[in-house]
């Protein structure tokens, strides 16, 4: 339970005090730190951009890929972003479909990770190819002059399409939350801006209809939502799945292994960010302790179900003694350097993190909770790692000469530069609208009441049937 | 006669729910104001009548011409250039229901973002008589009526407890 902002406040001190604290950055100046820090992950980005621009200019060549590892750095963070993607808005679905009290400060955050990291995600594939203008027309029917049709029975197409979808239906659900909040913004602005503001808002005024709309429109898209998700990784995972060449990856269970692997990442991402937030723009009032509890037991439930898919991938596939299978384990976990990395990955993925957030004390403390679930998103991307690379890497019938990989500098820089990137369209999407949802957090307190019981005065909350 | 607006502005969800009875008993009828607010109030908390929509006929509809669209591609696309690959099927279900799935599922999702649009009477090119203190925590209750009622709709919001009362020709 949030605690209330103002005791003993009337709704317009709650209000005045919401819209100060939430728009107070995008309405005011930005606090000192801002633009040197975005200037700081532009030049990132800027260097993560000239060294894609050097690779396209010269071929892939300028990369570590070599036969038979031809997917390497890019995949992985293909994969990893994909993953982080996912917690966004799947936390805010579920959580919507759940009338989870707690979601409200949660919501518009993990939805915008969503959207910018699919958006980075995407440029990995296109980067992967080596030669991005061609991949228009792999994934879109649309060269009608020469007849050249994507090839459907490829997973490689099935990609575009589900990440087209998510992102599509991610955008337009960040957008229709947004309104209200974009008719604060309205009111509270001059010139360009509530010109902006004005268009964007679509002459929002607030009536019951409106209201009544906007909640239908959270639950129905959060349904609508929850299977295309599903759906995203899942395809994903048979990228690796249905691929011919690798007998290692054929497994039947890879779509809900990934699934709930990219919510582990995803929610502990959202965590992440959340508690930075808080840090950023004093936003104690609203990233609570109690949020982060009910989090942390979250991700204590995601965490397990995933290490419970994860061995179970990996005991039975060892258990039919299936020369593939064994030798692709065997690399992974027995032969340097992959050895090391699976140590790393499994124990800050699940046996570092995951024990931590029994105790109370680390569930509620903002130092340990960022702590563990940087770790955690550490692990989640060395499991993609070592699930692409080694895959690879394996000796197999007819492959005649094979090298293990190294990244070079350049796919370490573009990978460096989309962290960046994400970073710094969080931090500008912050500079024009609100990261916590200002009509939720209004509603939250309207709802929210305490109720004396015996000796006691506990925190309640209304809700309508 | 020409219509006036006024818009009365409450401190508090009760002041504004009894306004709207005063309105009623001073022979307005529900249709001629709205109450507008900054945050969602629960259903029937100023006396209105759930909205009727046909919000959950969009999806459907959306669905279907995604769906449609999605099999014209997969299998338009693979018809016109036969090329067997890995010995699969020219039309080969598997692939095609992936595609088929994401074009339901966008179609579906985006006549639902239309149909919310439509359906909340957006976007509203003329924002009519209104005020920014809504946004900050106040209720206003904007009634459309004649030129020669004006000056009772005031009265009742005054007597309701509104803590300003302004008015303008629409």
């Amino acid at each position: 339970m949030q605690d209330q902002l103002i005791i003993g406040a009337n709704t317009q001190e709650v209000d005045a005090k919401i819209n100060r604290d939430l728009l107070g950055h995008i309405i005011a100046p930005s606090p000192q730190w801002f633009w040197p820090l975005i200037g700081f992950l532009a030049l990132v980005v800027a260097m993560a951009a000239g060294a894609a621009g050097f690779m396209i200019n010269q071929g892939i060549g300028v990369t570590g890929l070599h036969r038979p590892v031809m997917w390497g750095f890019f995949i992985t963070n293909f994969v990893f972003w994909v993953g982080i993607s996912h917690a966004g808005v799947m936390l805010s679905a579920i959580l919507r479909l759940a009338q989870a009290e707690w979601r409200r400060p949660a919501t518009r955050a993990a939805e915008i990770v969503t959207v910018f990291s699919l958006m980075t995600a995407v440029l990995m594939p296109i980067l992967h190819t080596g030669r991005p203008w061609r991949v228009l027309y792999w994934a879109f029917p649309y060269d009608f002059a020469r007849g050249i049709w994507p090839n459907v029975r490829s997973p490689l197409v099935w990609d575009p399409s589900a990440i087209n979808t998510y992102l599509t239906s991610s955008i337009l659900f960040v957008y229709i939350a947004l309104i209200p909040d974009f008719a604060v913004l309205r009111d509270r602005s001059t010139g360009i801006r509530h010109m902006i503001y004005s268009v964007l808002a679509l002459g929002w005024r607030g009536y019951p209809r409106q209201w009544r709309l906007q909640m239908i429109a959270g639950i129905l898209l959060s349904a609508l939502i929850l299977p295309v998700f599903v759906s995203v990784h899942s395809i994903v995972s048979w990228d690796f799945a249905v691929a011919q060449s690798v007998e290692g990856w054929h497994s039947t269970i890879f779509a809900p292994y990934f699934v709930i692997g990219a919510v582990h990442s995803g929610v502990s991402a959202v965590v992440t960010v959340l508690i930075i937030l808080r840090y950023m723009f004093n936003w104690g009032d609203y990233i609570t302790r109690d949020t982060l509890d009910s989090l942390a037991r979250l991700l204590v439930v995601v965490a397990t179900a995933w290490f419970y898919f994860f061995a179970t991938e990996v005991l039975f596939g060892l258990f039919t003694l299936e020369t593939p299978e064994i030798g692709l384990r065997t690399m992974q976990i027995f032969q340097w350097p992959f050895a090391m990395l699976f140590l790393i990955f499994i124990t800050t993925a699940y046996f570092i993190p995951v024990p931590m957030w029994l105790f109370r004390n680390v569930r509620r403390s903002f130092k340990w909770m960022l702590i563990t679930t940087i770790l955690v998103n550490i692990g989640m991307w060395l499991e993609r790692f070592l699930i692409v690379v080694p895959g690879l890497a394996r000796k197999s019938p007819l492959t005649f000469n094979w090298s293990t990989y190294h990244p070079s500098v350049i796919e370490i820089l573009i990978v460096v530069g989309t962290f960046a990137f994400v970073s710094m369209m969080i931090l500008l999407f912050s500079k024009v609208a609100p990261l916590i949802p200002i009509y939720d957090v209004k509603e939250g307190q309207i709802l929210r009441d305490t109720i004396k019981i015996g000796k006691v005065e506990v925190p309640a909350v209304r809700r309508e049937e | 006669m020409a219509a006036r607006q006024v818009l009365g502005l409450f401190r508090t969800a009760d002041n504004a729910a009894l306004a709207t009875d005063r309105l009623k008993e001073a022979g307005f009828s529900a249709g001629d104001y709205q109450v507008l607010t900054g945050t969602p109030y629960p259903e029937g908390a100023f006396g209105e009548d759930p909205p009727k929509h046909r919000l959950f006929a969009f999806p459907f509809f959306g669905a279907a011409v995604g769906l449609a669209i999605a099999i014209l591609i997969t299998a338009g696309t693979q018809i016109s250039y036969p090329l067997v690959t890995g010995g699969k099927p020219i039309l080969a279900i598997p692939a095609m229901a992936v595609i088929a799935y994401e074009g339901t599922m966008l179609g579906a999702i985006i006549m639902t973002i239309i149909g919310i649009i439509f359906e909340s009477r957006l976007p509203r090119p003329i924002m009519g008589l209104y005020d920014t203190r809504i946004t900050e925590g106040f209720i206003g209750i904007a009634l459309t009526c004649s030129e020669d009622r004006l000056q009772a709709a005031d009265l009742v919001m005054r007597q309701a407890g509104a803590d300003d009362v302004k008015n303008d020709d629409i």
